[in-house]
């Protein structure tokens, strides 16, 4: 007699076809973000992902959670207010570069400090993909395009170094296209107490067709998982940027959901306030 | 990158489902591949990742119905060890292109195919039980047959001409 059916990956995907342009890393994140699901052995009406805007920023709707395609740059709030109000379901905050770290760049700090009990996954890209090619905050400098000819001259962004500064608990690197690895790390992330971040780099292949290299040139870290922020932060600042693995776990207690809940009514609050 | 330590088969349901699960993927893998396409109006290629699918399934059939009224052990997704990062004839997505040619689509079965059947190679070599052995070989034979007739159809799709991906306005979400 057969043992009764394992989730599998498929049982987590909405009959929406991702519009993507193929070759995308996206469509590869979806697939790990599916098989992690899986792997937890969740249940879809367990599991919320939230996203802002962008191409990435779709990918909610190409599960069968519970989903939320907010405004730009507010996936983080949002995500932020439903592990509040509902802290037993697994909130997934998704979305790209442009998203998280320009239009929502201030929401990343305070979310990173605030270490809510949430995953958040950047699909960095390195460019506003859904707008047609324009750098983003994590654009090198020297990025040559028709939309900014010989390049910015701006210092990029560094999301992992600076999610270490604002007080995230767990940070991690992926490749897109090295499923099981980025499956692995997205099942830790989750199984971290606080705010985890994990940044996957996701080729852009339309606008960015030079990231397609980037399959070459990704390795693992050459060292474990550190707990001390400032060792991570001094590895992430001098490697390559393409280490991949998980690259800090903290130890911060989470910020304390059920503690908050407990406060009930809005008008017990009134005492709390006197002068 | 996620370097995996290879499978342990040490039964021959357990092979089956590793055969079945390889399957089942390279299906799942062309199917997307078809619906990209469709997406993105290359409908000669959608037609041909459609075919590759329906082959896939075929052969996922086919081990279903060796493995009898027993069925196939469940082994959960992330419990497969393979040779690489991900099930072996799963086609590779990062070389997709939304103005890809049959050769391109070929050169990524042909990828897909050799890999199966290193996969099996594999087995061949370090499983200890005759029996999983006998038909570890028998899969790789399998396999050894399609890398040839990918290579066949491949002479008559010749690789396309430089400047095949050139778009002077591409695309970017096709809703």
């Amino acid at each position: 007699m057969n043992a009764p059916a394992l989730p599998k990956a498929s049982d987590y995907k909405s009959e929406l076809k991702p519009v993507w342009c193929p070759g995308c890393g996206d469509y590869h994140v979806l697939l790990s973000l599916t098989k992690a699901f899986a792997a937890l052995k969740l249940r879809p009406e367990e599991i919320a992902v939230v996203s802002g805007i962008g191409c990435s920023s779709r990918i909610p709707a190409y599960t069968n959670c519970y989903g939320f395609h907010g405004v730009h740059g507010r996936a983080l709030p949002l995500g932020t207010g439903l592990k509040v109000a509902r802290p037993e379901l697994t909130v997934l905050v998704t979305g790209g570069d442009g998203d998280g770290f320009s239009i929502g760049g201030n929401h990343f700090l305070h979310a990173c400090r605030r270490n809510i009990d949430i995953t958040y996954v950047v699909m960095d890209n390195r460019v506003y993909g859904m707008t047609k090619g324009q750098p983003s905050p994590t654009t090198e400098p020297d990025w040559d395009s028709a939309l900014s000819p010989g390049g910015t001259g701006v210092r990029p962004f560094h999301p992992l170094v600076i999610a270490l500064a604002s007080g995230a608990n767990f940070v991690a690197r992926t490749f897109s296209g090295d499923i099981k690895g980025t499956t692995d790390t997205i099942v830790q992330a989750i199984n971290h107490p606080g705010f985890s971040f994990v940044e996957i780099l996701s080729p852009c292949v339309t606008f960015r067709p030079d990231q397609r290299g980037w399959k070459s040139v990704v390795h693992p870290a050459p060292v474990e998982p550190t707990d001390d922020a400032a060792r991570a932060a001094r590895r992430i600042m001098t490697d390559d940027g393409f280490n991949v693995g998980v690259l800090y776990r903290g130890s911060r207690e989470p910020y304390m959901v059920e503690r908050a809940k407990e406060t009930g009514e809005p008008a017990q609050f009134d005492g709390m306030f006197e002068i | 990158m996620t370097n995996a330590p290879g499978p342990q088969i040490t039964d021959l349901g357990e092979l089956l489902a590793y055969a079945h699960a390889i399957e089942v993927d390279a299906m799942e893998r062309y199917q997307l591949l078809a619906d990209q396409m469709e997406t993105h109006n290359n409908r000669e290629l959608a037609k041909l990742f459609r075919e590759l699918a329906g082959h896939e399934e075929k052969h996922a059939a086919k081990i279903l119905e060796q493995a009898g009224e027993s069925g196939l052990p469940v082994i959960e997704e992330s419990a497969f060890h393979w040779l690489g990062t991900e099930s072996p004839e799963a086609a590779d997505l990062d070389a997709a292109h939304y103005r890809m040619t049959p050769w391109h689509a070929l050169q990524m079965a042909l990828g897909a195919e050799q890999r199966a059947f290193a996969f099996f190679d594999h087995l061949v070599n370090t499983v200890s039980e005759p029996e999983v052995k006998k038909w570890a070989e028998e899969f790789r034979d399998e396999e050894a047959e399609h890398v040839e007739l990918v290579e066949r159809l491949l002479k008559l799709h010749p690789e396309p001409a430089e400047g095949w991906d050139l778009d002077d306005d591409p695309p970017y979400l096709q809703d």
